[in-house]
C-alpha cells in the first residue's frame, strides 16, 4: 500500500540509533521515557493486523464480556440483546457513531493499533464507508470467509453489501438501507389540491406555487451535510465516482449536477427550500411544523416525523423520489445506512458473530424496533408490515420504499473522504450567505479533489 | 569517611550548619515533582515528536520531507492564516481587556463590589475547557441562546449565519477570552496590589488623576506581567484546537473543520495515518512559539532585576 501507512513493527525495527540519541537528549529518567513511549518494547507481529486482505489470524479466544460500541439510536438494540440473552456478557459503550464523518472510530482504532489493545469487539457506525480505511488498518474481520454462513448472507437486499465489500470480501454487515424517497404531508396536499410531483420539473413548479400560495411552507431543506446525497446523488451527479479502492473520478459541473443545483437555487430563492439542518434547533422550531414535502432517506420517517418532530398520526405519506422527465432509468440517493463491523482482534468471535447476526437479522429488533429500513430483506418485510399496522402513515409506504431500495444510483461510491463534511464546509456556508449553489460547484469539485488526494486517491477530473 | 565523621560530629549541630550541607533542599523538594512531570509529559513527548518529524514511515531519517509534505498540503496555508488572525484578535483583546478590567477591579476594590467582580471574572475559568466551549455552542445558537436577541439584532437568525467563515475569528476569540481571561485578570490584580501604595500616593500628590496613574505608573510596572501573559497566551493560542473542533462537531462540519494547525496535525495523524507529517506540524508550532517567546523575553528585559 502507500508508504505513509505506518506499521508498528516496521517502525520499531529501524529506529535504534535516532532513538538512543533522543533518549540521551530527552533526559535522565529512563523509567518515564519507557512509560511515555509505551509499546517500544521489542518486536512481535500484531495478530490479524497485517493489512492484507483475507490474511485474518484469529486472536486467542477467551471468555469475558463482549465490548460493543453503538450510537445513541442503536443503544436500544444492544440493550434488547442483553434482555433477550440474559446469559450474554455485554459491555455496551455509546459513542457518536461517527456521524457526519467525525472519524472517531478511525482515530480510536489507530490509537489501539499503536497500543495493541483496547479494540471493541463489535462496532456500529452510521457511516457506510468505514471499510475504506478499516480494512487497511487491519481492524475489520472478513465475514464471508467462514464466520457467517453464505446462506445467511444471501438474505440481505440486493446491493446492500456494496459498501462493505472490498475485492469480493465482505467486511461489514449493513444495518439499514437509506434509500431516498419523497416524504410529504398528505393532509396538506389534499387540502390544497396539489398533486404529488413525479418529476423534478413538477416538484420545482409545485415549490414555486407553494411560495406564492402558502409562504412559509417548505418542500425540502438544503441545510444538511447530507444534502448532496439526497439531491445530487439522485440526479446522477458524478461527484463521487469511486472507480477502484484508491481511485475516484470527480465531476461536479456536468449537466446532471448543475440541473439539480439550479433547481435548489430556485427553491432557495423563493424560500420553499429551507437552509437549516433537519437536526438543528432552528429547523425544529421554525420549519418542522411547515413541511409540505421533504425528500430524504427512509430513516426520516422514524427518526424525524415519528421521533423528533412528533408529527400527528395519519399525515405523513411516502411517494417515489421525483425523476428527471425523459430519464428512462429511475435513480434515488442514499444517506448512510449504518454498518456493523467485527473486530479482527476480537477474543470472543463466537459471541461477537452471534450478536452481529442477531442485531442485523432478528425480527425482535430489526422488524419491530429499528427506526431504519432493515437491510436484511426478511426483516424489512416485517418492518414494513409493522409500520403499516401502526397507522402512523397516511398511505402504504411499503411499495415506494421497496422500489427505491433497488434504485440507488450505483455511480456514487463509498470513499474514505467524507462527502458530507466536504459539502458542509465548502457549499453550506456559501449557501447560507445567499450564494447560488450553481456558482459553488467548481469550489465543491476542488475540495473533493483535494481531500481525495490527501487520502491517497488517484483523482480523475471531469466526465 | 571524613564527611561522615564531620556529619557525625555535627549531629547535634545548629540548623545553619545543616543547611550548608544541602542549601535550598526544601525548594528542590517542591520543584522535583514538577520536574518529573515536565520530563514525562513535556520533554519526552517533545523529543518523541521531533524524532517522528524527521523520520519516514519505516523509521529512517527523512530530512525535511515531512515538513515539505505538511507545507504542501492544501489545508496548511489557510490553517496558518486562520491561526495568525486568531492570535492577533486574541492577544490584542487579552492585553487591552485584561489590563483594563484589572485596573477597574483595583479601583473598585475599596468599594466592596471588587470582591464579587473578581469572583465573577474567575468563574468561567473554573469550568473545564471543553465544558465552557459547550456553553458557548448554546450561546451562539439564536434559537436557544439567552442572548439570542443580541444575535438577532446583528441580523443573525440561525446558527449557520452566526458561524459564517468570516465570523470565526471573533467567535473563537470570544470563547477563548471568556474561558481564559478570568485567571489573568486575577493575576494582574495581584500584580497591581504589589505596587507600593507610597508610589501611588506620591503620584496623586503630584496631581495625577486615575487615568494618568494607570498610564504612567501602573501599566509600566505591570509590563513584565503583561509580557508573561502574552508569551503564555501566544503558546496557548497557537495551539488552538478545542474551540474549532467542538464547533465543527456542533455544526455538523459546516465551520471549524481543518481550521487550525493543530487540527491539521490531528487529521494527519488519525485520518491519513501519517504521524511524521503530524509531528512536523507540531514541531513547526513549537519552534514558532519558542522564537516568539525568546524575542519577547529579550526585548522586554524580562529577566533583568528590578
Amino acid at each position: 500500500m502507500t508508504v505513509k501507512v505506518r506499521a508498528d513493527g516496521a517502525r520499531r525495527s529501524g529506529r535504534g540509533r535516532s532513538r538512543a540519541a533522543l533518549m540521551a537528549l530527552s533526559g535522565v529518567l529512563a523509567l518515564t521515557a519507557v512509560a511515555a513511549c509505551g509499546g517500544h518494547d521489542g518486536g512481535g507481529a500484531r495478530g490479524g493486523t497485517t493489512g492484507t486482505q483475507g490474511a485474518f489470524r484469529q486472536a486467542p479466544q477467551s471468555d469475558g464480556p463482549l465490548t460493543v460500541w453503538v450510537d445513541a439510536t442503536r443503544l436500544a438494540a444492544a440493550k434488547l440483546y442483553q434482555k433477550t440473552h440474559p446469559s450474554a456478557k455485554l459491555n455496551i459503550v455509546s459513542y457518536d457513531g461517527d456521524a457526519d464523518g467525525s472519524h472517531y472510530l478511525q482515530t480510536k482504532v489507530s490509537l489501539f493499533n499503536r497500543t495493541r489493545k483496547g479494540w471493541p469487539d463489535v462496532v456500529f457506525s452510521t457511516q457506510n464507508n468505514e471499510t475504506s480505511w478499516a480494512v487497511q488498518a487491519g481492524f475489520t474481520a472478513p465475514l464471508n470467509k467462514g464466520l457467517i454462513a453464505q446462506s445467511a448472507l444471501s438474505g440481505w437486499a440486493h446491493g446492500a453489501g456494496d459498501p462493505c465489500t472490498v475485492d469480493g470480501t465482505l467486511y461489514c454487515l449493513r444495518n439499514d438501507l437509506a434509500q431516498t424517497v419523497l416524504w410529504y404531508n398528505d393532509s396538506l396536499m389534499k387540502k390544497w389540491g396539489y398533486q404529488v410531483p413525479a418529476t423534478w420539473e413538477d416538484y420545482e413548479a409545485l415549490g414555486t406555487k407553494v411560495a406564492t400560495e402558502h409562504p412559509g411552507y417548505i418542500v425540502g431543506t438544503a441545510g444538511d451535510s447530507f444534502t448532496p446525497e439526497i439531491y445530487m446523488w439522485a440526479s446522477k451527479c458524478g461527484a463521487n465516482q469511486i472507480t477502484g479502492p484508491k481511485a475516484v473520478t470527480v465531476s461536479t459541473t456536468s449537466a446532471n449536477c448543475s440541473r439539480m443545483a439550479a433547481l435548489l437555487d430556485t427553491l432557495l430563492k423563493n424560500r420553499t427550500m429551507a437552509k437549516s439542518s433537519v437536526f438543528s434547533s432552528d429547523f425544529d422550531k421554525n420549519q418542522a411544523g411547515k413541511i409540505l414535502m421533504l425528500p430524504g432517506p427512509s430513516w426520516f420517517g422514524g427518526a424525524l416525523f415519528e421521533g423528533t418532530f412528533k408529527t400527528p398520526k395519519g399525515q405523513i405519506a411516502v411517494a417515489p423520489m421525483p425523476q428527471w422527465s425523459g430519464d428512462p432509468t429511475p435513480a434515488v440517493g442514499n444517506v448512510g445506512g449504518g454498518t456493523w463491523l467485527l473486530s479482527a482482534h476480537s477474543a470472543h468471535l463466537k459471541a461477537a458473530t452471534d450478536f452481529l447476526t442477531w442485531v442485523t437479522t432478528a425480527n425482535d429488533y430489526q422488524g419491530q424496533v429499528a427506526p431504519g429500513y432493515p437491510a436484511y430483506a426478511p426483516a424489512a418485510k416485517v418492518w414494513l408490515a409493522n409500520r403499516a399496522s401502526s397507522h402512523f402513515y397516511a398511505n402504504d409506504i411499503a411499495a415506494p420504499l421497496q422500489a427505491a431500495a433497488g434504485q440507488v444510483w450505483p455511480g456514487w461510491g463509498y470513499g474514505q473522504f467524507s462527502q458530507e463534511s466536504i459539502w458542509a464546509a465548502t457549499v453550506t456556508p456559501g449557501m447560507t450567505a445567499g450564494k447560488p449553489i450553481v456558482s459553488l460547484l467548481p469550489a465543491w469539485q476542488k475540495a473533493i479533489v483535494n481531500y481525495a488526494r490527501s487520502d491517497g486517491y488517484q483523482v480523475k477530473v471531469g466526465s | 569517611m571524613s564527611i561522615l565523621s564531620i556529619r557525625g560530629g555535627r549531629a547535634g549541630g545548629t540548623p545553619t550548619a545543616r543547611r550548608a550541607w544541602w542549601p535550598g533542599r526544601a525548594g528542590h523538594g517542591f520543584v522535583a515533582p514538577y520536574v518529573v512531570l515536565l520530563i514525562a509529559f513535556g520533554v519526552v513527548p517533545t523529543g518523541y515528536a521531533i524524532d517522528f518529524a524527521f523520520t519516514d514511515a519505516s523509521g529512517r531519517f527523512a530530512g525535511l520531507a515531512n515538513f515539505t509534505a505538511a507545507a504542501a498540503d492544501f489545508r496548511f496555508a489557510s490553517a496558518a492564516a486562520h491561526v495568525a488572525l486568531y492570535l492577533l484578535f486574541w492577544l490584542v483583546s487579552l492585553v487591552v481587556l485584561v489590563v483594563g478590567l484589572a485596573l477597574l477591579l483595583h479601583n473598585l476594590a475599596a468599594r466592596g463590589v471588587g470582591k464579587a467582580l473578581r469572583f465573577l471574572y474567575y468563574l468561567p475559568g473554573a469550568l473545564a475547557g471543553a465544558a465552557s466551549v459547550m456553553v458557548w455552542l448554546f450561546m451562539l445558537d439564536p434559537t436557544v441562546s439567552p442572548a439570542g436577541f443580541l444575535l438577532r439584532a446583528f441580523g443573525l437568525d440561525t446558527f449557520g449565519q452566526v458561524i459564517a467563515p468570516g465570523h470565526l475569528p471573533f467567535v473563537l476569540t470570544a470563547i477563548a477570552f471568556w474561558t481564559g481571561a478570568g485567571g489573568w485578570i486575577v493575576v494582574m490584580y495581584g500584580a497591581l496590589n504589589n505596587i507600593s501604595p507610597e508610589l501611588m500616593e506620591a503620584a496623586r500628590i503630584d496631581g495625577a488623576g486615575p487615568w494618568q496613574i494607570a498610564r504612567r505608573v501602573q501599566i509600566p510596572l505591570l509590563r513584565k506581567w503583561i509580557v508573561y501573559m502574552v508569551i503564555l497566551a501566544f503558546a496557548v493560542g497557537a495551539q488552538l484546537f478545542v474551540e474549532p473542533q467542538l464547533l465543527a462537531q456542533a455544526s455538523n462540519g459546516v465551520a471549524g473543520r481543518d481550521y487550525s494547525l493543530n487540527q491539521l496535525s490531528y487529521d494527519f495523524a488519525f485520518q491519513n495515518n501519517d504521524l511524521g507529517t503530524a509531528a512536523a506540524v507540531s514541531v513547526v508550532l513549537l519552534v514558532v512559539t519558542l522564537v516568539v517567546a525568546v524575542v519577547f523575553v529579550v526585548k522586554s528585559g524580562f529577566f533583568d532585576a528590578g
